[in-house]
């Protein structure tokens, strides 16, 4: 195998695990809401930012940052459902479209407010960027550090839904709110945690999206954000190892795209994704591994 | 034991409930019967919180205290022993037999107390036992029953709301449904509310029977009374009883 080739597959490796991170939050929050959250993103750059003041004020080891910055998605998550969503309820689900549509652009305009637009460097431990020879390329630290990570934080949250009583109980709450209700769950509880997990796991990919492209700014979550939606449909919204693997799918052909299309084509990365998702959308809506489901108003 | 006095509920803008009386003394078996639209399963969702009360008072008494209908959540209703059987039994058909029944014992932390509980429910119906790893969409309509009513067992009611347990089942599956239910009433004394379009059966088995039209009772007696009313018998029984 060549180096180039397998360097792309690096790439689309750990572009693929930023993507599946993202991604598992929408499909968990989809799970118990029904609600395509496009704030979800943007607890990307609150990561990423997280991060970077935790880096800043330097008392914190490197060892406890991702963990740190973890819990504060989690709270975040949880504190974005409270203030924005919890009152839409039942609403039909164009009101909720728009409200975390809005809540995106609330969050990115705070940013912007406190942050400033300027992108700052990522500063990120130089380990990370050491690189190790493989065979007969060299690859970076953070490119394997990425996708253990993310296949590790995958396997955590799948057995967390499907071994633990509040995991099984989101499921129950997913495939009928009423009947769980019934049981005695309690949907604040169910809901809190499909945001903190999806807001965990969108922070520390936030985190790892400033290591590996070294700049971050307010508005940085909102493309990526979007792409792992596309890959959520990819795999079928509400299954978490669907998302994982429509992360994988999409961050190996976005890298393809640009890294064996001719060069002048690469600008058109992103236009290459939504095309991939109109075309899925055509073909297959349920995605690969989603089930048929009717809509409701 | 469930105290119901001039209740009203409202669904949208439409008044459903207009003032509904009606009381479950402990270890009874009460039949609600009407005609579709009475605002039988109404009743059913106001009492186990489902549905805001917009006036009037539902109270279960409990050794514990009471509680007030109206101001507890769901799961406080649950925990206080006021189980709601669902019409249409909604079982989760993407969970195993087991999870189902497991959720049934959500607000059971005791593990132990859980796994006993599952051993009951599989001794009164093996065949659940038997496929307790499968998925319960995959049972028939008999079977879903027959998970609904052992998952409501696993919260250990004191009061079971039943809405429309024989609607779509075969008539042998109604009859061992309805004797299961005869049974655990008779040996652990579960009072039970029975909401059913088949009024005969349900009168059968009740103590009391309350007829409803329009979202008040418009007669009440007992079981019997109410099966030899000419009334009753021409209006919810249908002309060939």
């Amino acid at each position: 195998m060549s180096g180039y080739l397998l360097q792309q597959l690096v790439n689309g490796l750990t572009l693929g695990s930023l993507y599946a991170l993202v991604a598992i939050g929408f499909s968990l929050i989809y799970g118990v809401v029904r609600l395509v959250n496009f704030a979800h993103g943007d607890l990307m750059m609150i990561g990423a930012f997280s991060t970077l003041g935790l880096v800043a004020v330097g008392e914190v080891a490197w060892a406890f940052v991702p963990l740190l910055v973890m819990a504060g998605g989690f709270a975040a998550g949880g504190v974005i459902e409270r203030l924005a969503f919890r009152s839409l309820r039942g609403a039909p689900m164009i009101t909720g479209f728009i409200v975390t549509l809005s809540a995106s652009v609330a969050i990115q305009n705070l940013g912007l407010m406190i942050l400033g637009a300027q992108p700052r460097n990522f500063g990120f431990p130089s380990v990370f960027r050491e690189r190790l020879a493989l065979g007969p390329v060299n690859i970076a630290v953070i490119d394997l550090a990425i996708p253990a990570a993310t296949l590790l934080l995958a396997g955590a949250v799948v057995l967390f839904v499907q071994r633990t009583r509040l995991g099984i109980a989101m499921r129950a709450v997913s495939e009928n709110a009423v009947a769980a209700r019934l049981m005695g769950i309690s949907l604040n509880r169910a809901v809190l945690a499909a945001f903190g997990l999806g807001g965990a796991l969108a922070a520390i990919a936030g985190l790892f999206w400033g290591g590996k492209f070294g700049q971050i700014d307010p508005l940085m979550g909102f493309v990526p954000g979007l792409k792992a939606f596309v890959a959520t449909i990819i795999g079928g919204v509400g299954s978490v190892p669907g998302a994982v693997l429509g992360g994988y799918i999409l961050g190996f052909a976005e890298v393809a795209f640009v890294g064996f299309m001719p060069s002048e084509y690469s600008g058109y990365r992103d236009a290459f994704v939504f095309a991939l998702l109109i075309l899925i959308l055509l073909l297959r809506p349920q995605g690969l591994f989603g089930r048929e489901e009717e809509e409701r108003a | 034991m469930l105290r119901l006095e001039e209740l009203q509920v409202v669904r949208g803008r439409t008044r459903v409930l207009h003032g509904l009386t009606l009381e479950l003394g402990a270890g009874e078996i009460a039949a609600l019967v009407g005609a579709n639209g009475a605002g039988k399963t109404t009743t059913l969702m106001a009492l186990s919180g489902l549905l805001p009360i917009a006036c009037g008072r539902a109270t279960l008494e409990l050794e514990s205290g009471t509680l007030d209908v109206a101001r507890s959540t769901p799961a406080a209703l649950v925990a206080g022993g006021l189980i709601h059987c669902p019409e249409g039994r909604q079982v989760f058909a993407r969970l195993t037999i087991e999870e189902n029944l497991r959720l049934g014992a959500y607000l059971n932390r005791d593990e132990a107390e859980v796994r006993r509980l599952l051993g009951e429910a599989y001794a009164l119906f093996p065949v659940l036992g038997e496929r307790r790893g499968l998925n319960a969409g995959g049972l028939s309509g008999g079977e879903q029953m027959m998970l609904a009513v052992a998952r409501a067992l696993m919260a250990q009611p004191k009061v079971l709301l039943l809405d429309e347990p024989s609607l779509g089942l075969a008539p042998q599956i109604t009859e061992r449904i309805f004797d299961t239910l005869v049974e655990l009433n008779r040996e652990r004394g579960v009072a039970m509310l029975i909401v059913e379009q088949n009024a005969m059966l349900a009168l059968e088995i009740a103590h009391k029977g309350f007829v409803m039209e329009e979202g008040r009772i418009v007669m009440s007696g007992t079981g019997r009374a109410l099966l030899e009313d000419a009334g009753v018998v021409q209006a919810y029984l249908g002309a060939s009883a």
